[in-house]
């Protein structure tokens, strides 16, 4: 039998039958993929040193994704998120990238807080060509030391946070300051970036005391804070802060203190009114935003505050004893945020425009306070890929923290380290 | 006994070919994690020969491993040395420390020893954090791509990494398993079999030990240089107790005194966490859980148990 385009054999014709079911099919195909949600994955230090962060970390994503799928999605497709522990390690950190692109296809990574974690992993997420938006408030971003794939637009670095405060300190407690600082990169950061700060502002730090971090008794310490002493700074982190702020109140006994300030990191998860922690009255905290409902409370803030579950002290409404990090986790649900702001500016459609998304991040210059950002209005820089906050000083009356200062976003600003935009992806 | 030695290295080379194959087979994401179990193996296999073969349980192994990380990655990022002396300066500063640290620390054993290199391993950890200024402490800091090359290869690249781990992993094996069956290798296991009685036959147990130690840090250091630069991050979390437990972990799961259970052991431990995390939050209990069922059940590993049940010719 001859066959020929007039007389086509039976596999020709059989193969001419699925290639146009194929075409038919296809604008239902486009149609599903178009609608097909938006995957993002979200590195969870759901375990290890970081754990009391991540459980309110991925309570604030969620209670953001809630908000974000009610009101349409991104480009009006539903977003999911998946989240997957990385033991707050930064082998198992950068592992958790790979699986969350490669494996189950996620369009952007974010989320992690750690530095360890953030560093170990980007190298990972700029081979891989994946957003990762961190949440981490390290200097490593805006350093240069990361990629073009790396931005942090939901909280502010350390460099920011730290010399914001000297102007305030300077001028409201004392000029003559002593740091007490754990003697390790979170603690070296405070030291490289405060110090100058406050010489900047008219004073200086009079003594810095870098405490090894295997101590668990700071007694031998508390002598070498100089009698002249006006600012206390600490920035002790972990269990160990607990010990830290009994011993210093039984150093300092019921006589003169200076005045004390410190950074809420130490107390992040902890209720400032537990039992040892009396001493703490009075004293001062850096905060990124405040735990305590205070008066005035914008109407966003509370309507945050009521979606992811945390009652006016700062705890969950379902455990008072659940205090949460909430100084820290709203750059969770302001990232996802500009994830979606991105996502659209960009006309996302899959992996594939994921360049197009980091480029519509980097056009971005601010972010204005209200649902979205509950934190408060914020800029932008596209070139370091790091976000200006307002930074909040409270100060601690009857075991509740109750905000007496609100920097500007200028007096955390500093001059560009790196240009981002300039690197190739 | 020609035949069977034929057949362990049969087997291995199977191993090899199986790995050589699987870059072809592999998804992207096994891809990556097999190249990475790879690395670790290395770094287990080094401290199977301290552990598995001449029997010295040391919990200090981190510190090796770190030694060859920081060496390499200081010096490519820092020191601008070219990534072959640096991957060469972190095989050699490993082996270096181990010696040093084997000098001090074999003049005990047991317990004793146990302790001791878990002090030097955590002093090691906290040089780290206290040169901060060098080190970037705890934070760690990331190898740029530019200087992850070598010879013209670039070692960012999946395939590349994949071919470099391979080659580290399959010289690290072959190597080991040149030893195990040497008449050097014999001495270990006769050391961990009764030290007094290879004393009396004219061995001297403290050169040997010292050998295995320093042997076992070449390895660790290697592993720890391949890394650095083929994944791009330098840290003080590898110097913690974690990655000293880590390689006690997978010699235990994969067969003390095995040639291929330091890999079989990574990669069934890699697996364990990866599979688990994606059923429960839970996922360390179940390893945990897994771990028990193992020292009740198989108390000499995968390979161990199968060696006792028929595969006697397991080297």
């Amino acid at each position: 039998m001859t066959t020929g385009l007039l007389r086509p054999s039976r596999r020709t014709l059989l193969s001419g039958l699925a290639a146009g079911a194929s075409a038919l099919a296809l604008p239902r195909f486009v149609q599903a993929q178009s609608s097909a949600p938006i995957k993002l994955g979200f590195q969870l230090h759901r375990t290890g040193i970081g754990a009391a962060y991540g459980r309110w970390y991925e309570r604030t994503a969620q209670a953001a994704l809630k908000k974000l799928n009610d009101e349409g999605g991104i480009n009006g497709r539903p977003v999911e998120i998946l989240f997957e522990d990385d033991g707050t390690d930064p082998r198992r950190g950068a592992e958790v990238v790979e699986k969350l692109t490669s494996q189950a296809g996620c369009d952007v990574i974010f989320g992690p807080l750690f530095s360890h974690v953030v560093i170990g992993s980007a190298p990972r997420a700029g081979e891989l060509k994946v957003p990762y938006l961190v949440c981490s408030e390290g200097f490593h971003v805006a350093s240069g030391m990361l990629n073009r794939w790396s931005l942090q637009p939901g909280i502010s670095d350390v460099r920011a946070q730290a010399s914001s405060m000297a102007p305030w300190i300077a001028n409201t407690l004392g000029k003559k300051v002593t740091m007490v600082f754990p003697d390790y990169a979170f603690g070296h950061d405070h030291r490289d970036y405060f110090t100058p700060a406050i010489e900047a502002a008219g004073g200086e730090v009079i003594k810095h005391i870098a405490i090894p971090p295997t101590e668990t008794s700071f007694t031998r310490y508390l002598p070498q804070i100089p009698r002249d002493t006006e600012v206390l700074y600490h920035v002790m982190v972990g269990p160990a802060v607990l010990t830290f702020v009994k011993e210093l109140g039984e150093f300092y006994g019921s006589g003169a203190r200076p005045e004390i300030f410190g950074f809420i990191d130490s107390l992040e998860a902890v209720d400032i009114a537990s039992p040892g922690l009396e001493f703490l009255e009075g004293t001062h905290f850096w905060e990124g935003m405040c735990r305590t409902k205070q008066e005035g409370e914008s109407e966003a803030e509370t309507a945050y505050r009521a979606a992811v579950g945390v009652d006016d002290n700062g705890a969950s409404v379902s455990d008072a004893r659940d205090v949460s990090t909430y100084a820290h986790m709203f750059s969770c649900w302001e990232t996802l945020f500009v994830i979606k702001e991105g996502m659209e500016a960009a006309g996302y459609q899959g992996p594939d425009d994921r360049q197009k998304f980091v480029e519509a991040i980097e056009a971005m210059t601010a972010f204005s306070a209200g649902a979205t950002h509950p934190q408060g209005d914020k800029v932008f820089n596209g070139k370091t890929h790091q976000v200006f906050t307002p930074q909040f000083v409270s100060k601690v009356e009857g075991g509740k923290l109750l905000r007496v200062h609100t920097t500007t976003l200028e007096d955390g600003m500093y001059e560009d380290a790196v240009d981002y935009t300039t690197m190739s992806f | 006994m020609t035949r069977f030695l034929d057949r362990s290295l049969i087997l291995h080379l199977a191993v090899i070919a199986a790995l050589f194959a699987a870059q072809y087979l592999l998804p992207s994401y096994h891809h990556t994690n097999i190249a990475r179990i790879m690395v670790l193996a290395v770094f287990a296999m080094g401290y199977n020969i301290a552990f598995g073969y001449t029997g010295l349980l040391s919990l200090g192994h981190a510190l090796f491993f770190a030694a060859g990380l920081y060496a390499t990655g200081l010096g490519v990022e820092q020191w601008g040395l070219p990534t072959g002396i640096a991957l060469i300066g972190g095989l050699a500063a490993g082996g270096a420390v181990a010696v040093a640290t084997g000098l001090l620390a074999l003049r005990t054993g047991g317990v004793s020893f146990m302790i001791v290199t878990l002090m030097f391993a955590q002093a090691g950890y906290l040089t780290i954090l206290y040169f901060g200024a060098v080190t970037r402490g705890d934070e760690g800091f990331v190898i740029s791509t530019a200087a992850r090359s070598l010879g013209g290869l670039v070692l960012s690249d999946s395939t590349t990494r994949y071919f470099m781990a391979l080659a580290l992993f399959a010289v690290a094996m072959l190597a080991k398993l040149a030893l195990v069956r040497s008449p050097t290798g014999r001495v270990l296991v006769a050391l961990r079999e009764n030290e007094e009685r290879s004393r009396m036959l004219g061995f001297d147990p403290f050169r040997y030990k010292l050998l295995a130690l320093g042997i076992s840090g070449l390895y660790a250091g290697a592993a720890g240089a391949a890394y650095a630069v083929l994944f791009g991050y330098v840290g003080a979390t590898f110097a913690s107790i974690q990655y000293s437990i880590l390689p006690l972990l997978y010699v235990l799961l994969g067969g003390a005194g095995t040639v291929l259970g330091p890999f079989l052991g990574a990669l069934v431990m890699f697996y364990l966490i990866d599979i688990s995390s994606g059923y429960t939050t839970a996922h360390l209990a179940v390893v945990g859980l897994a771990l028990l069922i193992l020292v009740l059940f198989a108390p000499k590993g995968i390979l161990g148990a199968l060696r006792e049940r028929g595969l006697k010719w397991l080297p």
